[in-house]
């Protein structure tokens, strides 16, 4: 951010511009730049999706659009998709039915703001990014249950009550896991937590004790929870809610929805890579040009973790899917972050 | 026959659960080892997936195979049908439809004015080709793909059944 609005001052040439309006094109530009990287990672993993399934199952997914394996055809789904009909139903909360898509969006597009991707390379460096990042992503559950609510439908109310109830309890596990990393780093500065990592593959917080890989394994499976994914696809079962608390929307607005889903998906993955799998760092001595694809590479191998066990598992009822939280995370996160402290008491040398 | 009711709650018989069942994980590492062989299988031969890309790959079928119907012709290009009223007797669909009439060469009988086959309607037995005295059906032509945008062009008369060879689609 400091570089960008710093590039805007070289280029307008110094003092020219006022801080307040530098500030201002810094951040828009660093929002265009996240927006664009974000909607286009996650039309592609619409597609990977589409691949992976196809692959497990022995078919070979999308092959027709496009030169190269139906490489083509998220572009070919937006098109079709920008073509659909806008329905808004007659007896739907029509503000709250238009406004939910969005909130939703926002919720995941606001957490991008303080994920470092690489050293320098973030847009708001704050203090408190882990806490800033779960408190953003906690918007999805209004935007779930606005579209829920306001759509007027049973299959949509109850998908949305099932998926803020989903989010709300594994946002618990969700957090303790990433307190004994904080515990680490003393740090809630998404960059600190990085650059506390640096230096071989044995700094990186999953594997700087067993307790911490356990952490790891918990914030990993909640976080499949937190983006109601097979197993944890409650909000959206389609063989019992149609489509969950989208069913009644329609055209771009569903495109919002799925969108979001992608994008939601990405940015745990990101969390996961910065807290845990040591951000930009790698153990490959003298690959050093590109930290960002350092950290994206790590990110969508973790994305293409979870599209493996989307495609692996089968759903979870309501009753298991809240003893698993309950039950078995939170104890389990306690005991993890009760470990790494006596851990660091016992192992780590103070500075 | 006296069914017994069973209550609600009584277990069912069977093994009872063993604790690798019970906490679930064992299982959940083998499923996603499933998965992930078929995954880099398939990834790594990917000719062996049976799927066909159809319309640019085609499963070659055996020489018996039966598609769409033709008549065959005489020297004269004329059809070796003489309307003896076999086929559309013993066809099982009642796809067929013949209206005789009486031949100029004295040598032949009869000859169909009209020979029309409904393709919605066949059912692709070949009964007709059995049936047929002369040789003048015949589901040989291998054609399966029998599409038309309206359902009247579905029925089929005798110009395009004895040109079959030279027109591709309907």
């Amino acid at each position: 951010m400091e570089q960008v609005t710093a590039l805007f001052a070289r280029i307008a040439g110094a003092g020219t511009l006022s801080p307040q309006l530098l500030l201002w094109l810094g951040a828009l530009t660093m929002a265009l730049i996240m927006a664009l990287v974000m909607a286009a990672c996650a039309i592609v993993f619409t597609w990977a999706e589409r691949k992976v399934a196809g692959f497990i199952q022995s078919r070979y997914g999308p092959m027709r659009v496009g030169r190269w394996h139906g490489i083509a055809q998220p572009i070919a789904d937006m098109l079709k998709i920008l073509q659909k009909e806008d329905i808004i139903p007659a007896d739907a909360d029509r503000k709250f039915f238009i406004l939910a898509p969005f909130v939703l969006f926002i919720g995941s597009l606001m957490a991008w703001a303080a994920i470092p991707f690489a050293p320098g390379f973030v847009a708001a460096d704050l203090d408190m990014g882990l806490l800033y990042i779960f408190a953003a992503s906690s918007l999805v559950t209004i935007g779930i249950l606005m579209s829920g609510w306001a759509s007027n439908n049973k299959w949509s109310l109850y998908g949305a009550a099932r998926g803020a109830a989903q989010i709300v309890s594994y946002e618990i596990p969700l957090a303790l896991a990433v307190v004994p990393v904080v515990l680490y780093a003393g740090s809630l500065n998404m960059t600190d937590i990085v650059v506390a990592q640096q230096g071989g593959i044995w700094k990186w917080f999953a594997l700087r004790n067993p307790f911490l890989f356990v952490s790891f394994l918990i914030y990993f499976l909640a976080s499949i929870a937190e983006v109601n994914r097979t197993p944890f696809d409650l909000p959206e079962t389609e063989s019992e809610l149609v489509a969950g608390y989208h069913t009644e929307y329609s055209g771009m607005r569903f495109a919002f929805f799925f969108l979001a889903e992608y994008a939601n998906l990405f940015l745990v993955s990101c969390i996961a890579t910065a807290v845990f799998l040591g951000g930009w760092g790698h153990p490959v001595p003298g690959l050093n040009f590109a930290p960002a694809l350092v950290f994206l590479a790590k990110a969508v191998l973790l994305v293409l973790a979870q599209i493996w066990i989307r495609w692996t598992l089968p759903r979870l009822r309501v009753d298991q899917l809240m003893h698993v939280c309950w039950k078995v995370m939170i104890p389990l996160a306690l005991v993890c972050l009760a470990g790494s402290g006596v851990w660091m008491l016992a192992f780590v040398r103070f500075a | 026959m006296e069914t017994t009711r069973i209550p609600a709650g009584t277990p069912v018989p069977g093994r009872p659960d063993s604790f690798r069942d019970v906490i679930y994980v064992w299982e959940v590492l083998r499923g996603l080892g499933i998965t992930i062989r078929h995954l880099i299988r398939n990834c790594l031969h990917m000719k062996d997936l049976p799927t066909l890309q159809y319309p640019d790959e085609k499963r070659v079928y055996g020489p018996r195979f039966r598609g769409r119907h033709r008549l065959t012709q005489r020297e004269d290009g004329s059809p070796r049908c003489v309307a003896c009223m076999m086929c559309s007797t013993v066809c099982p669909a009642g796809c067929i439809h013949i209206i005789a009439a009486e031949h100029p060469d004295r040598r032949i009988e009869k000859y169909p004015a009209v020979y029309e086959i409904d393709l919605l309607r066949c059912v692709y037995c070949g009964l007709c080709e059995e049936a047929c005295p002369c040789d003048a059906i015949r589901l040989d032509t291998g054609v399966y793909e029998i599409v038309a945008d309206r359902r009247d062009k579905f029925v089929v008369g005798k110009e395009f059944l004895l040109n079959e060879r030279e027109r591709g689609t309907l």
